[in-house]
């Protein structure tokens, strides 16, 4: 039995609700660090920072399922709807934090989304993920059939508009943004030749 | 003490604000010699050798020369100057300085009549400072004054905060503050004053010149071009604290714009 072996046998014992359980106690937690002070004496773009940043995290968890499956055979897919709504978990949270704690002022999200390009990048991120969130159950996979794969590509887009946001927004030249758009990038162009590939061998 | 912040319609105001903490004031900063977190400051500057410390004063000045910090604290008189402190990211602290005025200093070296402005530069010693191993700006950092906007009697040379020595992630032992302007153009650590005819390059500005302009006077009308500058928030206020809306020139608008009738705020920003 090898390692991965093993490991998938591990992983098939791991229900996905504590999956649920322990990667949305991220939010919480930060809110509570945010409260307590953990977060430092200027907690709100501290705390807008790490769930941006968690959003990201599982948003390349999500994007790494497939190649990680087809290239080492670790096979994740039980978890992969659970990982990309913990995604949409955090990118909503990192939103309303910025909305209600930062920008405060909810008559400015419009004027802000269309004057600062960033934010309007963020923001087309967020809308093309919504249609995935509202269409991860069970009934839309079966309803939609096909349409559903097609459907959900939208996460290609939605990642690198989510790359680009947070590159956007560094002050100074930043290395981990670059990182960031550097592995989705990576993960995105894994899928493309094997598609191709298995294309012509068909 | 607060009664020697004043100057004139500014002393009132003065002392009506109320400091932060010791605690926030040396524990949320960007020195990013020292890394780019808010807390890295505090955990990595206390590696910076700050004594011995000298500052080379030259160009058009009378006396240039390498002058050691005794030699200029012995010659200034030491002052308490409570101030407002506005970031370009839209936080603000109030902060209790002691310092001397830059002035003071300036006029110890001899300002020649050629001079129009002053350039500063801050240490740059890369085995004591891990940010520099990332070119986030260029290094060192530089920062430049326009020469009435160095003499004005706000603008503070600053060694200590709450009677007590600087603090590394502060900027020790010797800091610019200037109280009107965003925080970055009080540069930190000073190893260099130069008066010169041209406007010097400042750090942000060669990174950005659209987003941080040479002046950077505090300005609620005038956005960044990612953020608004209208409004800002308190250190210390806590996660669900309303924000307060920004002055003009940080609320030293009585004392500093005359230094700046009729020139266009916006394009000059």
């Amino acid at each position: 039995m090898t390692l991965i072996d093993r490991v998938n046998g591990l992983l098939r014992r791991v229900p996905v609700w504590a999956v649920y359980v322990v990667c949305m106690a991220g939010a919480p937690w930060l809110f509570w660090q945010g409260i307590s002070g953990g977060l430092g004496p200027e907690p709100v773009k501290g705390l807008e920072r790490e769930l941006g940043e968690l959003a990201l995290k599982f948003l390349v968890a999500g994007l790494a399922i497939t190649p990680l499956r087809r290239l080492v055979g670790l096979n994740l897919m039980k978890f992969r709807r659970a990982v990309g709504l913990i995604t949409f978990y955090y990118v909503c949270c990192h939103l309303l934090v910025w909305a209600v704690l930062d920008l405060q002022v909810l008559g400015q999200l419009w004027s802000e989304i269309v004057k600062r390009p960033y934010i309007a990048v963020g923001m087309a991120a967020f809308v093309l993920m919504v249609p995935l969130a509202v269409t991860s159950n069970n009934a839309s996979v079966r309803r939609l059939g096909a349409k559903w794969r097609t459907l959900h590509r939208l996460v290609y887009p939605a990642a690198i508009l989510g790359g680009v946001h947070y590159l956007m927004l560094a002050k100074g030249f930043r290395l981990e943004p670059l990182v960031y758009l550097a592995i989705i990038v990576a993960l995105l162009l894994i899928r493309l030749p094997v598609r191709r590939w298995i294309r012509v061998g068909a | 003490a607060a009664g020697m912040v004043g100057l004139g319609a500014g002393r009132a105001r003065a002392e009506a604000l109320e400091p932060n903490g010791w605690e926030e004031i040396t524990t949320y900063n960007n020195f990013y010699e020292f890394g780019t977190g808010k807390d890295d400051p505090a955990r990595y500057a206390g590696q910076m050798t700050t004594s011995p410390w000298s500052v080379t004063i030259d160009g058009m000045v009378d006396k240039p020369g390498d002058y050691t910090l005794d030699q200029i604290l012995s010659a200034m008189t030491i002052e308490e100057r409570i101030y407002r402190f506005r970031c370009v990211e839209a936080w603000s602290m109030v902060v209790p300085w002691n310092g001397f005025e830059l002035a003071d200093l300036l006029n110890m070296a001899g300002v020649q009549s050629g001079a129009k402005f002053v350039a500063f530069e801050t240490l740059l010693r890369p085995e004591e400072m891990p940010g520099v191993r990332y070119p986030v700006i260029e290094w060192p950092y530089v920062e430049g004054l326009r020469l009435d906007e160095a003499m004005h009697p706000l603008t503070l040379m600053a060694t200590g905060i709450y009677g007590k020595p600087l603090p590394n992630q502060n900027g020790a032992p010797l800091r610019l503050v200037v109280p009107w302007k965003y925080g970055y153009k009080s540069i930190k650590s000073i190893v260099r004053i130069s008066l010169v005819d041209k406007q010097p390059p400042t750090a942000w500005n060669k990174y950005s010149d659209r987003e941080y302009g040479f002046y950077s006077n505090v300005n609620p009308n005038v956005d960044h071009p990612r953020w608004s500058q209208a409004s800002e928030r308190r250190v210390g206020s806590g996660l669900f604290a309303k924000k307060q809306p920004t002055l003009m020139f940080n609320g030293y608008e009585a004392e500093v714009a005359s230094l700046y009738a009729g020139m266009d705020l916006a394009k000059f920003h």
